[in-house]
């Protein structure tokens, strides 16, 4: 598989780390039900057959964990960005 | 000898030397193993694999079901070799596997009389009861007489290689598709790899008398390879197997670099394994005869009308005296034409038909080969064949022939187009499977597609080409295309001939009858994944290329459904067979994976250092004096120099995190369950950080060397993950805030120093700087240099419980630093030690490692919990706050010495209540790390135990099974060694 680095280019998977689905964001943890919040957060993924958003880390190339479009069903890529928001990389 | 007198596609001016089953034969260059076999009248090559029938060679490729032999001797034995893709060397040795005592007489053979017993779904249905037979009786009585080759006893001498390999159009396949598909690419400057499982490109056109552009066939080959390898664009990979199409237009391939030599040369791998990356794909890997069922098809001298076509053209080889051919298409005809006029002896051909088609009758008179319309064989015998019998109109007729060609008809080469799981789709006008759906960027062209005409592959490998190349802006031309004229091909469906006699095999290399296909369905596993696994049909190392077409279709006949309603079972990779040795590479041994030796590691070694494997470093464990008998003695002397003097350890391999930014404070209180932020500048604190899920992840001390510039120590074996943890939350959870990381960890050498004199050494090696307990307390940091202007980081940490310093300079500076510390040290008897002595002595001192930060423990069970701060959140805090991390009987870290000093400790026991049996309810938790005190003169332990902070004096059992230990122990703090931190202070 390969993977479309936003700041690298089209890399080998294996020089990502695989972490999961991109959709669960750390609830806030001040508010009254965050005990479940954060169980829901830390154990609860949908599976789906389809398209899904994923996080990947380049730990072997620029560091940046970034979300990729995945189809589980064909392993097609739709398309890749950085995780922190920014449309590009910090190119220098 | 059975060599045609001329002809061939070998060079008679290099006879090759080679044995079989030990008789010394004689081939040439360009032959295989199967062809120079053949020319040596050997028609008999093995035995099957579960009736031990004697077989012969049946296909002239890498689908070949029978001919597997153990080449070479020694450690570079290899079992299941094809003969029929095996290039023949000079001094080459081969043996015959699956037979006892010799090839002639195999005494399992009589397992053939067993055949009933042995039938489909025999392994479910036979050998059921007693159960505990199974083990001890059947399953190796099986698996002796049901064998394929024996594997190589000793570790592999050759090496193996890797290499990537990047192109706009990988063309799979070397025949006429295929050069003139990389043709067209080429010259269009694409970058173009075409791959070619043979040792030499042209694929059929090597076996076919045919012409193009009005010459032979050849000249056209030679042509398009000259061309090809004259660009610089193009890539050809002959000898190469494209075995597997994988995600992102990446396919994995095996080039038999060295195969075919008696050794590989220095510095050449025997074989290497590419990774190639393809933006198009093209398929042109041909197709295969496939064989009729019929009563006897297995004996030796039955093979595929392309395999005698192709011995007899390509390699001048002729099988047998003389040959009838037995079919149900056209293809099979000219390949009869073919070998007659290479020299081969036709005596008939049969053909299912009742009317052949006219031009082939006419070509068949021309050359006075008697045709047989509306006959089917039905017999065969000889236990080499020595003749046929073939029913038609008129009656039965036995005619002699050592030679059985046949050919039901044309399977395509679809393997590699259903590896995304695209299933092949029936054509009833070719009787075969085509390819469906195909992974993204490939096409297909010839053959492989069911289109056999000569002429329309060299079309279609130019046209398929040149669309490819053109998607991606390359301006490709699919003309002139060289003209070939052949005559159409016409097939009659035909698998089975109903009423033959004897075993009739469906797929030779697992003993697949006919037979076993009706019970097959009698019984109900009619489905073709369910056939497949009930009778073993397409399975091993041909993986069913010359079976599963037809075995499919009688099942398709029995159920009354058409072929394509039946399908066809999915192919995944590898195509063929492909060695381990060969993906792994050059890792393999101590090569497996990458080895880090410290910045004092060549010290270390010099200084008589065993070393330890920590993750990828190599520490050094302990430094063995002469005289001393064991490590423990040595251990010991480390940790009491250590303890009364001073001693050094290096202590790079810790994973040291560099933190920078406004924010970095902030960012620390988020990631460690303590505070950071309020650290003033010139100090380290102890941090404990915890997964989301209230886990403990890692801990270790982070200094803040700046306002704004923290540098963080993880353990040695968390340092990648704390870092990309770092990074997650930076990056994922907290983009917001402004801080920059890097990992130095191999940037800086760090050495510690410790004991009672670690401040007398220290102060001989920095340059001026102040490091009295006044201005370097505790827990300070200093910068400045040392050794005369090698610039510093002095850290007053300490793992083992006494006055210590780590002193980090640049990494090239370890070892100067080792010697200068060695130096400064003398006159105090300074040691060196290792791992083992650290372990102690943290276990002395009570600190948590590796052993008690599991991966199940929470802060609170190790004793840390009081470090957690309220006043800010912080990762993990939420779920460490659950009921089960705070119920009553939670387990707790406590100290454990043994009731009887003279005992042993052993980690991993568990603890039981006295007067309880072991059992789990009985389990109160679990010792975690023991050590030998030399300070205290006896085993001490950490662990985790029920209530432990509680119950300090209690004595329990330390329960061992496993190593037979049951002994009593009493819980105790866990700091055995000053516990309220005196010694660090002074």
């Amino acid at each position: 598989m390969r993977l479309p680095c936003p700041y690298c280019g089209v890399r080998d998977a294996h020089e990502f780390s695989y972490l999961g689905d991109a959709a669960p964001r750390r609830p806030d943890p001040a508010a009254p039900d965050a005990a479940d919040a954060f169980h829901d957060y830390v154990y609860l993924r949908d599976n789906p057959a389809g398209a899904i958003r994923e996080l990947w880390y380049h730990g072997a190339g620029c560091r940046r964990w970034i979300v990729v479009d995945r189809d589980t069903r064909t392993h097609a890529i739709a398309g890749a960005t950085f995780a922190s928001g920014s449309a590009s990389g910090d190119a220098s | 000898m059975s060599r045609l007198s001329e002809g061939g596609l070998i060079d008679r001016s290099k006879p090759l030397a080679f044995s079989f089953d030990g008789k010394a034969m004689r081939g040439y260059a360009g032959d295989t193993l199967a062809s120079a076999l053949l020319a040596n009248d050997v028609r008999l090559v093995g035995r099957s694999f579960k009736y031990h029938r004697p077989r012969g060679i049946f296909s002239s490729g890498s689908e070949e079901p029978n001919a597997l032999v153990e080449l070479r001797d020694g450690a570079r034995r290899e079992p299941n070799s094809r003969a029929t893709v095996v290039e023949l060397y000079d001094g080459l040795s081969a043996a015959s596997q699956n037979r006892w005592p010799s090839l002639d007489f195999d005494i399992q053979s009589v397992n053939g009389l067993l055949g009933p017993l042995l039938g489909a779904g025999f392994y479910y249905k036979t050998f059921m009861w007693p159960a505990a037979l199974w083990e001890k009786l059947y399953e190796p009585l099986i698996r002796r007489a049901a064998g394929l080759g024996r594997a190589a006893e000793a570790p592999d001498p050759d090496s193996y290689d890797r290499s990537f390999a990047f192109c706009d159009l990988l063309v799979i396949g070397g025949g006429a598709a295929g050069l003139m598909a990389a043709l067209t690419a080429g010259r269009s400057g694409a970058r173009v790899i075409l791959a070619d499982e043979d040792f030499r490109f042209g694929g059929r056109i090597l076996a076919e008398r045919a012409e193009i552009d009005d010459a032979p066939s050849l000249a056209f080959v030679e042509r398009a390879v000259a061309e090809l390898a004259a660009l610089p664009n193009v890539r050809l990979l002959p000898r190469t197997t494209v075995f597997g199409a994988y995600d992102g237009g990446t396919f994995g391939a095996l080039e038999r670099v060295a195969d075919h030599l008696p050794l590989p040369p220095a510095f050449t791998p025997r074989q290497r394994y590419w990774k190639i990356v393809a933006k198009r794909s093209l398929l042109c890997a041909g197709a295969i005869d496939r064989p009729i069922v019929f009563g006897g098809n297995d004996r030796p001298g039955v093979m595929s009308a392309q395999a005698l076509r192709t011995y007899a053209v390509r390699y001048a080889a002729n099988p047998g005296k003389r040959a009838v051919v037995f079919a149900n298409n056209g293809y099979a005809w000219s390949a009869a034409f073919d070998a007659a006029e290479a020299g081969v002896d036709i005596a008939a051909i049969v053909d299912v038909r009742p009317e052949a088609p006219p031009i082939q009758l006419e070509r068949a008179k021309r050359r006075g080969v008697r045709v047989i319309q509306g006959g089917q064989v039905v017999a065969t015998s000889g236990r080499l064949l020595s003749s046929v019998t073939v029913r038609s109109a008129t009656g039965e007729e036995k005619i002699a022939a050592e030679v059985l060609a046949i050919s039901g008809g044309s399977s395509p080469n679809v393997g590699l187009t259903s590896h995304f799981g695209g299933k092949p789709v029936y054509r009833a006008d070719i009787a075969g499977f085509v390819p469906g759906a195909c992974p993204p960027g490939m096409r297909v062209a010839g053959a492989a597609r069911g289109d056999y005409s000569l002429a329309r592959c060299l079309a279609a490998g130019a046209a398929e080409a040149a669309e490819a190349v053109s998607e991606l802006g390359f301006s490709a031309y699919a003309t002139p295309v060289p003209q070939a004229r052949d005559n159409a091909i016409t097939v009659t469906p035909f698998w089975h001939v109903p009423g033959s006699r004897g075993p009739a095999f469906v797929d030779l290399q697992n003993d697949v009858t006919a037979k076993d296909i009706t019970i097959a369905h009698t019984e109900g596993f009619r489905a073709v994944e369910l056939l497949k696994r009930y009778t073993t049909l397409g399975m091993a190392t041909d993986q069913g290329r010359t079976s599963n077409v037809t075995g499919l279709a009688m099942m398709a006949v029995l159920t009354g459904q058409d072929v394509g309603a039946t399908g066809t079972t999915l192919f995944r990779p590898p195509y063929t067979p492909v060695a381990l040795g060969a993906i792994a590479g050059h890792h393999r041994g101590k090569d497996f994976r990458a080895t880090r030796p410290t910045p004092t590691h060549d010290w270390a070694r010099a200084q008589g250092a065993v070393f330890v494997e920590a993750g990828l470093w190599l520490r050094a464990q302990y430094f063995p004096r002469p005289g001393e008998t064991d490590w423990l003695e040595t251990v010991n002397r480390e940790v009491t120099a250590t303890r009364t003097g001073v001693g050094l350890i290096d202590v790079s391999t810790f994973g040291k995190i560099d933190i920078q930014g406004p924010d970095a404070g902030a960012f620390l209180d988020r990631v460690y369950i303590n505070t950071f932020s309020t650290l003033p500048v010139g100090r380290a604190r102890y941090g404990v950080m915890l997964r989301e899920d209230g886990i403990v992840m890692d801990d270790g001390t982070t200094s803040r060397l700046g306002e704004r510039h923290y540098l963080m120590t993880t353990t040695t074996a968390n340092a990648a993950k704390v870092y990309q943890h770092l990074e997650f939350c930076l990056q994922v959870l907290w983009p917001e805030l402004d801080v920059q990381m890097a990992s130095v960890s191999e940037q800086w050498a760090q050495i510690s120093i410790a004991g009672p004199q670690a401040r007398a050494v220290l102060e001989q090696v920095v340059d001026g700087l102040d490091v009295s307990n006044a201005a370097l307390p505790y827990m300070g940091v200093a910068q400045g240099t040392v050794l005369s202007g090698v610039a510093a980081r002095i850290f007053r940490v300490s793992f083992s419980g006494e006055l210590g310093y780590e002193i980090a300079v640049p990494a090239r500076q370890g070892r100067r630093l080792a010697e200068a510390l060695m130096a400064a040290g003398a006159p105090f008897g300074i040691t060196p030690y290792g791992t083992e002595a650290l372990g102690v002595m943290r276990i002395e001192k009570g600190h948590v490692s590796g052993n008690e930060l599991n991966g199940q423990t929470s802060a609170r069970d190790l004793g840390l919990g009081r470090m957690a701060s309220t006043k800010k959140d912080y990762v993990g805090r939420v779920l460490s706050q659950r009921p089960a991390f705070l119920e009553e009987g939670r387990v707790s870290f406590v100290g454990f010495k043994p009731v009887n000093p003279g005992d042993r400790l052993r980690a991993g026991a568990h603890f039981l209540p006295h007067g309880r049996s072991g059992t789990t309810a009985n389990d109160e938790g679990y010792m975690t790390s023991v050590a030998f005190s030399p300070l205290l003169g006896h085993w001490i332990g950490l662990g985790l135990i029920a209530r432990g902070t509680e119950r300090i004096g209690e004595s329990v059992r330390a329960y061992d099974p496993v190593r037979g230990g049951d002994i009593p122990v009493e819980i105790c703090h866990p700091a055995f060694v000053d516990p309220e931190g005196e010694r660090l202070r002074v």
